[in-house]
């Protein structure tokens, strides 16, 4: 496969991008903001996003998706990346909807898939937890067998859209220590399961986060996703691809950021000449469009990895390496935007700071450039 | 696709045949890597080699027939590639004929031009270098000074090159000439091909910060060169130049993609730094490892990308200044990690007590120090990117 996109994918990434500019500017996303909103999203263009077919391009068509490419979704992603849509797609589509494609049974995807491309549920990974950082291998929270089923105990921290979800998929120790990569099972629990409770967290982004705590939460067998103590590989395959999937996202939102700041450079006149004007400001922007570049190739890369269905060693360096290289890329293009644009730039009211927080957020989910090296270096066996 | 399949096999039995075995290995020393020219003086594996792809037009492999070239359509040329690659056999020749002026002639050389040149490079017989600095015109190319004063129909050139790689083994060189003093700077140049032995041409090489010395001045006095030789229009050599630097920077990066260096970075860290658990033992040193090598394969799949995107119809578009940026740094950032994780090993310039490896390492380092010099610097590159892709005023 070519790293070029067709014709008909060329025609999905300009309608998408038309779509994201139309439906859902920055002032949407400042409001949603600001106003406090309860979901923090909206439902009415989550329904328009699962019209659109978005929300099940890689879902096969036996399961209610399109059965499409991840090639045709790294262009939507990068859209919606673009417009830093705080829409629930992360958390439903790239992490639960791969958790289910990968680990669950026939009953379990058709349960949930459908819905899902549907736009009619919602739906978290809930994995990490205080103190295990980029490592989902930590876990403390703990499941022990009761009766013919599960009783689950622990709390999990910064659940992408915990507070709207409307299942959970928890990862949950089964056998042995808290730092073991075995004996880890991933767990179905419906949010309004007795015993779990959600609480919204806010953070630097204002995209949607939560506590979730389980509290002797009684599951049936039925909700093992994947084999019992298996459930750590199978996380790490489900975080690869979420990892690819957030790298498109954040393509699309340094490319706009780097776009707004270049038309500054061009317009903003100090000393009587335009700042573009400057060399030492041409050079830095020279080098993030390098950046950019780079990134765009390790990103194609990785997409088409999935679409050619390689195995999980080549997705897993490839999945590291598009982590590592758009997290170092987006904070550089958000810091030096934010320096580019002078005073205005450190003000709330201008849009460049949005960038500039997702970057950071974006960089330390799903493991940041740091952590991705370390990785790449121990896959590779050095 | 069952012709490219069949193309497959045949080449690859062609090659077996006709590959000496000694060019199945990986050069020992620059000395091996073939350039050709009159003045060639190679161990006779490399000179066999060298006359058996020659003969088939392997040398150039995308060229037309009717100028010696293979006539091999670009999938074809890709396969010849991987044969090749499959069978770790070395390119049979290399050179500024083949990646620099060889192109441009095909693009824009008159016929005469073609038919006299093009024959001569793919066979070997020529080698070329490039007339194009001056002492006082480096970054800024297009204020050179060489002079060119008609005289009937040829020019009689006077000045100075510096900076002309190879100029004391070349058997010609493609240089520009100032032919109009009055004209603004980029209006008054030509693109010219001259004999190196005219009456006239001197050379005198420059050692570099390596050892190495590969350059040289070369010195004009009264040289005369037909005006046949002009390539494009008279006082049009700044569009041929600008063409050629395209050629010369997709020559450059593409000198840096290739990964047997690979292991040799963690191999030498392993051997320098140590173990732990399987891991090089210094953290740091494997942090910068991994970062080089993940920066590396980032390029690499941006060469692909622009590669598939010519097949696939686009343009070119102003990549080369990426490659010509991100590739020479890269480089240069690997021989510098090479030398650190050496450490006191890497200090060696000759003599007892350090290994020819070693040795060798450190003088690369040393020479890559003009990677970001050389084809244009890596600022100036970064000058053609804010303008020609960001559109940022002057
Ligand atoms: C190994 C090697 C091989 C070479 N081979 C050849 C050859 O075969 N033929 C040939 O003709 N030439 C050759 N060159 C010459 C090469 O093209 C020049 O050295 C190069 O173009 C830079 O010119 P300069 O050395 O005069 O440096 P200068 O132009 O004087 O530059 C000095 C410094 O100023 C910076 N600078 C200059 N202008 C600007 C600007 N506008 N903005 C920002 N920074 C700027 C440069 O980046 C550099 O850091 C070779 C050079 C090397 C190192």
């Amino acid at each position: 496969m070519d790293l070029v996109l067709t014709e008909e994918q060329e025609m999905l990434a300009r309608s998408a991008r038309e779509f994201v500019g139309g439906r859902s500017s920055l002032r949407r996303v400042r409001e949603l903001r600001d106003s406090g909103d309860a979901d923090g999203f909206s439902r009415q263009l989550w329904r328009e996003m699962a019209a659109l077919g978005w929300l099940g391009i890689t879902i096969p068509e036996a399961y209610g998706g399109a059965g499409l490419g991840w090639m045709e979704q790294m262009v939507v992603l990068e859209a919606m990346g673009r417009g830093l849509m705080p829409e629930p797609f992360t958390s439903t589509v790239l992490l639960a909807a791969n958790a289910l494609l990968l680990g669950g049974s026939d009953a379990q995807k058709q349960a949930h898939l459908a819905p899902i491309a549907a736009g009619e549920r919602i739906a978290a990974v809930a994995y990490q937890e205080a103190g295990s950082r980029y490592d989902a291998h930590k876990v403390a929270t703990a499941a022990t067998r009761s009766g013919g089923g599960w009783t689950i105990s622990g709390e999990k921290i910064q659940v992408l859209d915990g507070h709207v979800a409307d299942v959970i998929v928890a990862s949950a120790r089964t056998a042995g220590g808290r730092d073991d990569a075995a004996g880890i099972t991933l767990f179905i629990v419906a949010a309004d399961t007795p015993g779990v409770t959600i609480e919204r967290q806010s953070r630097i982004d204002a995209r949607n986060a939560a506590l979730v705590r389980f509290d002797g939460v009684a599951v049936g067998a039925d909700a093992v996703l994947g084999a019992v103590d298996a459930g750590g590989a199978l996380l790490e395959r489900v975080l690869d691809r979420a990892r690819i999937g957030l790298a498109a996202e954040m393509l699309g939102s340094m490319q706009a950021a780097f776009e707004m700041t270049n038309e500054y450079l061009k317009t903003r006149v100090q000393f009587g000449v335009p700042i573009g004007s400057f060399q030492a400001l041409k050079h830095r922007a020279a080098k993030m469009y390098i950046e950019l570049e780079l990134a765009r190739s390790a990103v194609m890369g990785a997409h088409r990895a999935l679409d050619e269905g390689r195995d999980d060693a080549t997705v897993a360096k490839l999945a590291s390496l598009v982590k590592a290289r758009c997290s170092d890329a987006f904070v550089l293009v958000g810091n030096e935007c934010v320096q580019m644009h002078g005073g205005i730039g450190v003000t709330d009211e201008h849009d460049i700071g949005f960038f500039f927080k997702r970057a950071r957020v974006a960089e330390m989910t799903f493991g940041d450039a740091a952590f991705h090296r370390d990785r790449t270096a121990r896959l590779e066996g050095y | 696709m069952a012709d490219l399949e069949r193309f497959r096999a045949d080449t690859r039995q062609w090659l077996e045949q006709h590959a000496p075995p000694e060019m199945r290995t990986t050069p020992k020393s620059q000395d091996e890597i073939c350039w050709g020219g009159r003045k060639a003086d190679y161990p006779a594996p490399v000179m066999r080699w060298l006359a058996v792809m020659a003969e088939r037009g392997w040398t150039a492999p995308t060229w037309p027939r009717e100028y010696g070239g293979g006539g091999l359509s670009k999938a074809e040329a890709k396969v010849l590639a991987e044969e090749m690659a499959k069978l770790n056999l070395r390119p049979p020749l290399t050179g500024f004929g083949l990646s620099m002026i060889g192109p441009l002639l095909l693009q824009e050389g008159s016929e005469e031009l073609r038919r006299e040149h093009l024959p001569a490079i793919v066979q070997g017989k020529i080698r070329w270098c490039q007339g194009y600095s001056e002492p006082g015109s480096g970054s800024d190319l297009a204020s050179l000074q060489t002079k060119a004063v008609r005289d009937g129909d040829v020019y009689v050139l006077n000045g100075q090159k510096i900076w002309t790689s190879y100029a004391d083994k070349a058997d010609w060189m493609f240089i520009l000439v100032r032919t109009d003093f009055q004209a603004p700077k980029h209006n008054g140049i030509t693109f010219l091909l001259m004999d190196m032995t005219s009456p006239g041409v001197s050379v005198k090489p420059i050692k570099l910060i390596s050892g190495y010395s590969p350059f040289c001045e070369t010195f004009l006095s009264d040289v005369r060169v037909p005006v046949a030789n002009v390539v494009g229009q008279v006082n049009g050599g700044w569009t041929m130049a600008k063409a050629l630097l395209g050629h010369e920077r997709t020559m450059i990066a593409d000198a840096f993609k290739e990964r047997d260096d690979r292991r040799k970075l963690i191999d030498l860290a392993r051997k320098h730094l140590g173990e732990a658990q399987g891991r090089i033992a210094d953290p740091i040193a494997r942090d910068r490892i991994t970062q080089l090598e993940m920066d590396q394969a980032c390029l690499d799949l941006t060469l692909a990308r622009s590669r598939d995107g010519m097949k696939a119809g686009h343009k070119p578009g102003p990549e080369t200044s990426i490659f010509k940026y991100y590739g020479t740094e890269l480089n240069m950032r690997r021989r510098e990690l090479m030398v650190s994780i050496c450490g006191p090993q890497g200090l060696g310039w000759e003599g007892p007590g350090f290994d020819p490896e070693e040795l060798k390492m450190t003088r690369d380092w040393l020479r890559s120090r003009g990677n970001s010099i050389e084809g244009g610097t890596s600022e100036i590159q970064l000058n053609i990117i804010a303008k020609r892709v960001l559109g940022l005023p002057d």
